[in-house]
């Protein structure tokens, strides 16, 4: 690998360095040199969501971020959402609702879905489908995604007062 | 390809002027990655923006509002004094893409990549905003109606970057509103934008700006539609007026997305309710 630059990062709350040449996107970059392969690539162009993870707490698609601009910043990929073992509620309501079927874009969902959660801890059907309108799916459809992501933030807001 | 990351914008031009081969300017990347990934860009040296300090802040000045170039769309829906001052212009940053996309995506990279579909452009022409153009040698300052020269084409020079956009201080009375015409809710290209600002005097209107885009080369700004408003107070006659101003101003082609008749009614249809909105925001009363 010529021109390789080394980066050094910290993904899911671990330091992590990797090499990589300066036109290979974060995408690539997790998945082939970290190897996170829950970041899935689906179109590469952002388009569909799939790549989804949040770069210093922005969501962003991993595949219209180049890999050396991670250096400095703090990654989080769909691994990062389950904790000591335990799932994520959004992980558990996906589950539950039978919100995915070939799975290509459940990572990107829960992880855009993180990210609406965070900010917004109630939001409505409406909320939901915009804040998720960067992420397709082919197979399940949105509506058993957007009840999962309802009873998840219900959960999680019951766990808050708790 | 070669990356560089400078802490100021004279430094990236610089970079820019010495270069001899391909050289790109990086800042969200919604665009330029995409155009690498599809081949269509071979870059030998690419210009990360997001390293210079005066790019990656919102400055609110006596004068009005400073947004660097590197800032990203969700940036500015969470700046309360911008959004209040210009919705519009707000609105519009909106309406590019998914969250995802707003993320990263900017509105001088919006700019420069110089679509005439863009969201932002014809938003910011209206509420008068200027690019502040970095060079080697000289720095410029130029309306953003000028910046966009033709479809991917800017007046930008080999050497020039965009360091931040600049928007006034809205006078009293003042609203903006952008209303972009797609065939889904979310996620498409612009069939037809139109910005609209107005600023009023005692119930009507005193000056106006309003911009179209996705029906010509680049967006561009209206006078003849502006001179449509001025001294009324939106009666049908105005907003008739308008519309075929407007609509008479289209020089659209013809695509999947809409054809010329369809683009050029369209302008008219969305000039009316966007001057509507830009109206009530100012707090006009038709």
């Amino acid at each position: 690998m010529s021109n390789a630059t080394l980066v050094s990062t910290v993904v899911n709350g671990d330091a992590v360095q990797f090499a990589c040449p300066s036109d290979e996107s974060l995408m690539t970059a997790l998945r082939d040199r970290v190897g996170l392969t829950g970041v899935k690539e689906g179109c590469g162009t952002g388009d569909c969501g799939a790549c989804s993870v949040t770069l210093d707490g922005q969501l962003v698609c991993s595949c219209l971020v180049l890999g050396v601009e991670a250096e400095g910043r703090n990654v989080e990929t769909v691994e990062g959402l389950a904790q000591d073992g335990q799932l994520h509620p959004l992980q558990e309501q996906f589950i539950e609702h039978a919100a995915l079927q070939c799975g290509i874009c459940t990572p990107g969902f829960l992880v855009a879905a993180k990210a609406l959660l965070e900010r917004n801890p109630n939001p409505n059907e409406t909320e939901i489908r915009y804040a998720l309108a960067g992420n397709l799916c082919r197979c399940t459809g949105y509506d058993k995604i957007v009840r999962a992501v309802q009873a998840a933030a219900k959960d999680m807001r019951k766990a808050k007062r708790r | 390809m070669r990356y560089e990351k400078p802490a100021t914008a004279k430094e990236a031009a610089g970079l820019l002027a010495k270069e001899k081969g391909a050289a790109f300017l990086l800042g969200g990347g919604t665009d330029l990655l995409v155009k690498l990934k599809m081949g269509m860009v071979e870059p030998d040296l690419v210009v990360d923006v997001k390293h210079i300090a005066k790019a990656n802040e919102i400055q609110t000045t006596a004068k009005g509002f400073s947004i660097g170039a590197a800032v990203p769309s969700a940036r500015l829906t969470e700046h309360k004094a911008l959004q209040k001052a210009w919705p519009g212009v707000v609105e519009a940053a909106n309406l590019i893409g998914s969250d995802q996309i707003q993320g990263r995506c900017t509105l001088a990279g919006n700019l420069c990549n110089a679509s005439p579909a863009a969201d932002s452009v014809p938003a910011m022409i209206a509420a008068g905003a200027k690019a502040v153009i970095v060079g080697a040698k000289k720095r410029r300052t130029v309306p953003v109606e000028k910046v966009a020269t033709g479809p991917g084409q800017t007046c930008l020079g080999s050497d020039e970057l965009i360091e931040s956009i600049t928007l006034p201080k809205p006078g009293p009375r003042t609203g903006d509103a952008y209303l972009r015409f797609i065939p889904r809710t979310e996620m498409d290209i612009a069939v037809v934008g139109v910005a609209v600002c107005v600023t009023l005097e005692r119930g009507r209107v005193k000056t106006a700006r309003v911009a179209l885009g996705a029906v010509a080369p680049t967006a561009i700004l209206v006078p003849a539609a502006a001179r449509a408003l001025v001294g009324t107070s939106l009666d049908d006659e105005a907003l008739e007026k308008l519309a075929r101003a407007c609509s008479a101003a289209c020089n659209p082609i013809d695509d999947k997305r809409g054809t010329v008749e369809y683009r050029t009614r369209l302008a008219g249809v969305l000039a009316k309710r966007a001057a509507k909105i830009a109206f009530a925001r100012a707090g006009g009363k038709s």
